[in-house]
């Protein structure tokens, strides 16, 4: 019985051209290399893998050719290159800098500049007008409430 | 107030891009080799594997390279229009026959019909991924002087050729004319 | 005929959600009390409907009624019980209707547990809810109705999606809507505000506890789904950035911004409007959320069937809710005072700074979320913004938040002198860097300037915390006992600091998790020994088993660590019957300090198998710190001035309650 279920899921799994995807053993120099740039490859086939996690065909070829590069002595850079090349930026998880990558990659910081320097004017203005002696809105309001907190407070006694 | 109508005014933007996505297809990858010339290789060709084949043998005034297999379900599905547009339209295909089993190749082409000018047998896929190729079926147009001027991913139909193919043929081969 | 009551159901409710949205505001308007109260009453209703609709659909899971298209789209007569239940909101339509029910069992809380408030706010509240009701049950009935029959019907069903059935994804969606959906108070209170143009310090402590209960509902939902994936994925992994996972951060960002701003508004009546935008703007990335996973325009795993119909129509009523209350905000929101005066370096503008450092991550990674969908709209090349974008981007806004997080809380409100600020803090500061310098080193005999940074960073962020809860312990007068000291700590303050204790762990986890991972990915014969970490793995036999509705290899993995056994593992791949997709089945060993990870690859022949192991330490950290973060939100929001507020208003407003006029 044992022996025919597994039989029976083999031939299922081969139907998804899932079986040829042999394991690539990288030499131990450029493992850590390898396992990065894979990691930033996005597959094309199941889109929301990257290249070393996707059990599809192509990845596996990907996967080879990667290897195969980094052997030849290919930088990072150029293997990177070569994929976007060949499938468009698309690929790469890791969107490069260029003019129409700017606002993605400087667009926070510049937010977050705008953001600090915003509050700093407010916190500025705030220091300067408003002043403690003179009863403002904010200052009936907080009497109130503490009035409101008192009153609170009896009620409770009450209870 | 101004700056209290700034959050209003970028969600407006917001919603204008968000329209506009909806009817985009956002796991359509185009690709870059568009405008750029048919990447250099040279196999043997799928019926005889002693004869090569090269970019250069990729001719005339303009051409269809289409991306195939046998364990592709959607290549099947396919091929009718295929072996068609050859046999009545006399467009130039060829083939490339990707990641695939040289006799079931064959075999299905004695079956289902050949509409091919010739085929290159892509074995290992690496012609593939130079073409850029990430699910077959695929189809690219070429001009005559071996540029690549579309890419389709996806079944062929007289609709696609129709709406993206047809003008594009025209183009290519009016400005040779002139 | 049950698919009909639940349809019909389904239909009241929606006219209920009418009556809710349009007669209390009118009551509200004229002040007119029996008006306003038919909110309250409405809203019970809906709820009822709602339950009784979602019933249905539930009924027609288990009794396999295959005659209903969504049943026989998504469950199978050899589905187990509890994934015959969960596969309710196993697909679109479903989770849809549950969407609504978590909307109408808030509505129904809010009409329970506000009896205080003033009559006209709540009118007002319920009102603002009932709308949105409105929008989503119209949403389920044209585009997505789940009680629509399948004819004739099919004899068996299609079974539920292989990737959902598994614990996680039972609670992971409820979880997630009660917090998405959960906002929605948030924001009625924020539009009930906009409109009466009342905006007091009781207005924030009755918005505030609905506020942190939501976000602890997304907190929970949130680590739920990142736990489903690393279980269920098979890679080892627990967040990934992808686009639904983000769609659920940025209203959990916004949430806890908002958190911190009620406090600043509560205690200083200060940044109101700015408390109102963070109300709306949570709940607005809730429904973009809601958009982005529901119409396709983008590629992620979770993708649900997507059909731009739906699109249209949630892309319309997001225009509708959010277009319409930022307009309302623009309109109305310029009235509010200006609260009190707060110098440079105060409570006030550490809280400022946080609510800064948190809206620029959101947006942060809104931007990074969209920008494919931007430029694929103006026609430019695609491209993809992965995991190393945003952990570029995101980490080093995170830093200067953790590192305010432990001064805030001791910092007092209006001014307070650095220098007293330092001479506290100092020490703490020396032990974070020491502790971020000493612990990999001991622990893992290596380490990286992030790896120190960070567990600096989460070390600070504990100690402090710490701090803050003994050192009113330790300085109570000598009458007190420990007991009293600790009983006297407002749950607040507590919650808190349990909250920030949380994210120290939880950071502790992502370091440490990140840095000292380690995974093979090897082909082994059986019998065949691998070592990773210190530990050795041999796979013994790969045997077939029958699982309910799916068959499987399941592989024994033995570990052993220096020849003594520590567990085995078995890692399974499965086919289920219906939906014949291979899936992985990871065999995890949890420990405290480490989790043991092995899955199944392919097949390579009779006696070799494809095969990956992690080791994967501190990653229990990471769910254990949200779990933290969630329990100090619980706490803080069962504050007693919460509840004595309610009591006290309870009485104050009980006679214009009950003498309608």
């Amino acid at each position: 019985m044992n022996k025919f279920v597994v039989l029976v899921l083999m031939a299922i799994l081969s139907q998804f051209n899932v079986v040829s995807a042999e394991i690539i053993s990288v030499a131990p120099e450029y493992e850590q290399r390898y396992k990065h740039i894979l990691s930033e490859l996005r597959c094309l086939v199941c889109q929301n893998q990257t290249v070393a996690e996707s059990s599809s065909g192509l990845a596996n070829d990907l996967r080879i050719e990667v290897k195969e590069m980094l052997e030849r002595g290919a930088t990072d850079q150029e293997i990177l290159t070569f994929m976007s090349d060949r499938y468009g930026d698309f690929v790469l998880y890791n969107p490069p800098i260029k003019p129409r990558t700017f606002l993605l990659w400087i667009g926070p910081f510049l937010l977050l500049v705008g953001g600090i320097i915003f509050a700093l004017i407010l916190v500025k203005r705030r220091a300067k007008n408003i002043t403690d002696n003179q009863l403002s809105e904010h200052e009936k309001q907080r009497l109130k409430d503490l009035l409101d907190e008192k009153n609170n407070q009896e009620d409770k006694n009450k209870e | 107030m101004i700056r209290f109508l700034i959050p209003v005014l970028i969600f407006l933007v917001l919603t204008g891009f968000l329209f506009v996505g909806l009817y985009k297809d956002p796991s359509l990858v185009p690709s870059p080799l568009i405008g750029k010339p048919v990447p250099i290789f040279a196999a043997s060709t799928l019926r005889d594997a002693e004869k090569i084949i090269t970019n250069n043998d990729i001719q005339g005034d303009y051409a269809l390279v289409n991306v195939w297999a046998t364990w592709c379900a959607a290549c099947k599905q396919e091929h009718a229009v295929l072996v068609y547009f050859a046999e009545k339209l006399q467009v130039p295909i060829y083939g490339l026959n990707y990641k695939d089993d040289r006799a079931s190749a064959i075999n299905w082409l004695q079956q289902y019909g050949d509409p091919y000018v010739v085929n290159i047998f892509d074995e290992s896929g690496r012609i593939g991924i130079d073409f850029g190729v990430y699910g077959a079926p695929e189809t690219f147009l070429v001009d005559r002087n071996g540029i690549i001027q579309h890419k389709l991913v996806g079944i062929m139909t007289p609709d696609v050729w129709e709406k993206q193919f047809s003008p594009k043929i025209q183009q290519i081969t009016s400005k040779v004319t002139k | 005929m049950v698919a009909e009551i639940g349809q019909f159901a389904l239909v009241i409710a929606l006219c209920l959600a009418v009556a809710q949205s349009i007669i209390p505001l009118i009551g509200a308007h004229r002040n007119n009390l029996s008006w306003m109260s038919v909110g309250r009453t409405a809203a019970s209703g809906q709820f009822l409907f709602l339950l009784i609709s979602f019933v249905c659909l539930t009924y027609c899971f288990v009794t396999n009624d295959f005659s209903v298209l969504y049943v026989a789209n998504n469950s199978n007569t050899k589905l187990p019980v509890y994934y015959q239940i969960s596969a309710v909101w196993g697909a679109h339509e479903g989770s849809l209707l549950l969407w609504v029910l978590a909307l109408s069992a808030w509505g129904f809380a809010v009409s329970i547990f506000s009896r205080a408030l003033p009559a006209d706010m709540i009118a007002r509240v319920l009102a603002v809810m009932g709308m949105i009701g409105i929008g989503f049950i119209l949403f389920t009935l044209l585009t997505s109705n789940p009680f629509e029959r399948l004819f004739p019907a099919a004899v068996e069903g299609r079974d539920l999606n292989p990737l959902l059935q598994d614990p996680g994804l039972v609670i992971h969606p409820p979880m997630l809507y009660m917090g998405y959906v959960g906002f929605s108070v948030a924001f009625a209170f924020a539009i009930a505000a906009l409109l009466s143009g009342k905006l007091d310090s009781a207005w924030v402590r009755w918005s505030r506890p609905w506020a942190s209960v939501a976000w602890v509902f997304l907190t929970i939902g949130i680590a739920l789904g990142s736990w489903w994936a690393y279980h269920e994925l098979g890679w080892g992994g627990w967040w990934f950035w992808d686009p639904v996972e983000n769609a659920s951060f940025m209203p959990w960002l916004v949430g806890t911004a908002l958190i911190h701003s009620l406090t600043v508004t509560e205690k200083r009546s200060t940044f109101k409007s700015w408390t109102i935008l963070l109300s709306i703007l949570a709940f607005s990335l809730s429904l973009l959320g809601t958009f982005l996973v529901r119409s396709g325009v983008l590629v992620s795993v979770h993708s649900f069937a997507s059909d731009p119909a739906r699109g249209v129509y949630i892309l319309g009523f997001l225009a509708v809710v959010v277009g319409g209350s930022l307009t309302l905000y623009a309109w109305r929101a310029t009235q509010f005072t200006v609260g009190g005066r707060f110098e440079l370096v105060s409570k006030e503008t550490m809280l400022l700074i946080n609510n800064v450092l948190l809206v620029v991550a959101m947006i942060t990674i809104l931007i990074g979320t969209l920008y494919p969908l931007f430029l694929d709209a103006l026609g430019l090349p695609k491209l993809s913004v992965g995991p190393p974008y945003f952990s570029a981007v995101f980490v080093p806004l995170m830093l200067p938040l953790v590192v305010l997080m432990g001064i805030g809380p001791i910092a007092k409100w209006r001014r307070v002198p650095v220098k007293e600020l330092f001479s506290q803090l100092k020490v703490f500061l020396l032990l974070g860097v020491a502790l971020g310098i000493i612990l990999p080193l001991a622990i893992y005999r290596d380490t990286t300037v992030m790896t120190t940074i960070g567990i600096a960073a989460a070390a600070w962020a504990i100690l402090t915390a710490l701090y803050v809860v003994l050192r009113l312990i330790v300085k109570r007068d000598g009458s007190t006992s420990i007991g009293k000291a600790y009983s006297k700590i407002p749950r607040a303050m507590l919650g808190m600091m349990i909250a920030h204790i949380g994210i120290g762990v939880f950071i502790l986890g992502v370091v440490f998790t990140s840095a000292f991972s380690d995974q093979k990915e090897i082909s082994v014969k059986f019998g065949e020994e691998v070592g990773l970490a210190g530990y050795t793995f041999v796979l013994e036999k790969v045997t077939g088993i029958q699982g309910a509705n799916y068959q499987a290899m399941r592989g024994s993995v033995n570990v052993t660590k220096q020849a003594v056994p520590v567990v085995t593992l078995y890692p399974e791949k499965r086919i289920y019957t219906v939906q014949r997709n291979p899936m992985t089945e990871p065999g995890i060993q949890t420990g405290v300090f480490r989790d043991l990870y092995v899955s199944l690859g392919e097949p390579i022949n009779d006696n070799e198998w494809g095969f990956r192991i992690y080791y994967r330490p501190f990653i229990q950290w990471v769910w254990i710190g949200t779990l933290l973060m969630a329990m100090g939100g619980l706490l803080g929001a069962m504050d007693k001035r919460y509840r004595n507020l309610s009591k006290a208003n309870a009485k104050r407003n009980s006679v214009p309650h009950t003498t309608p006029t």
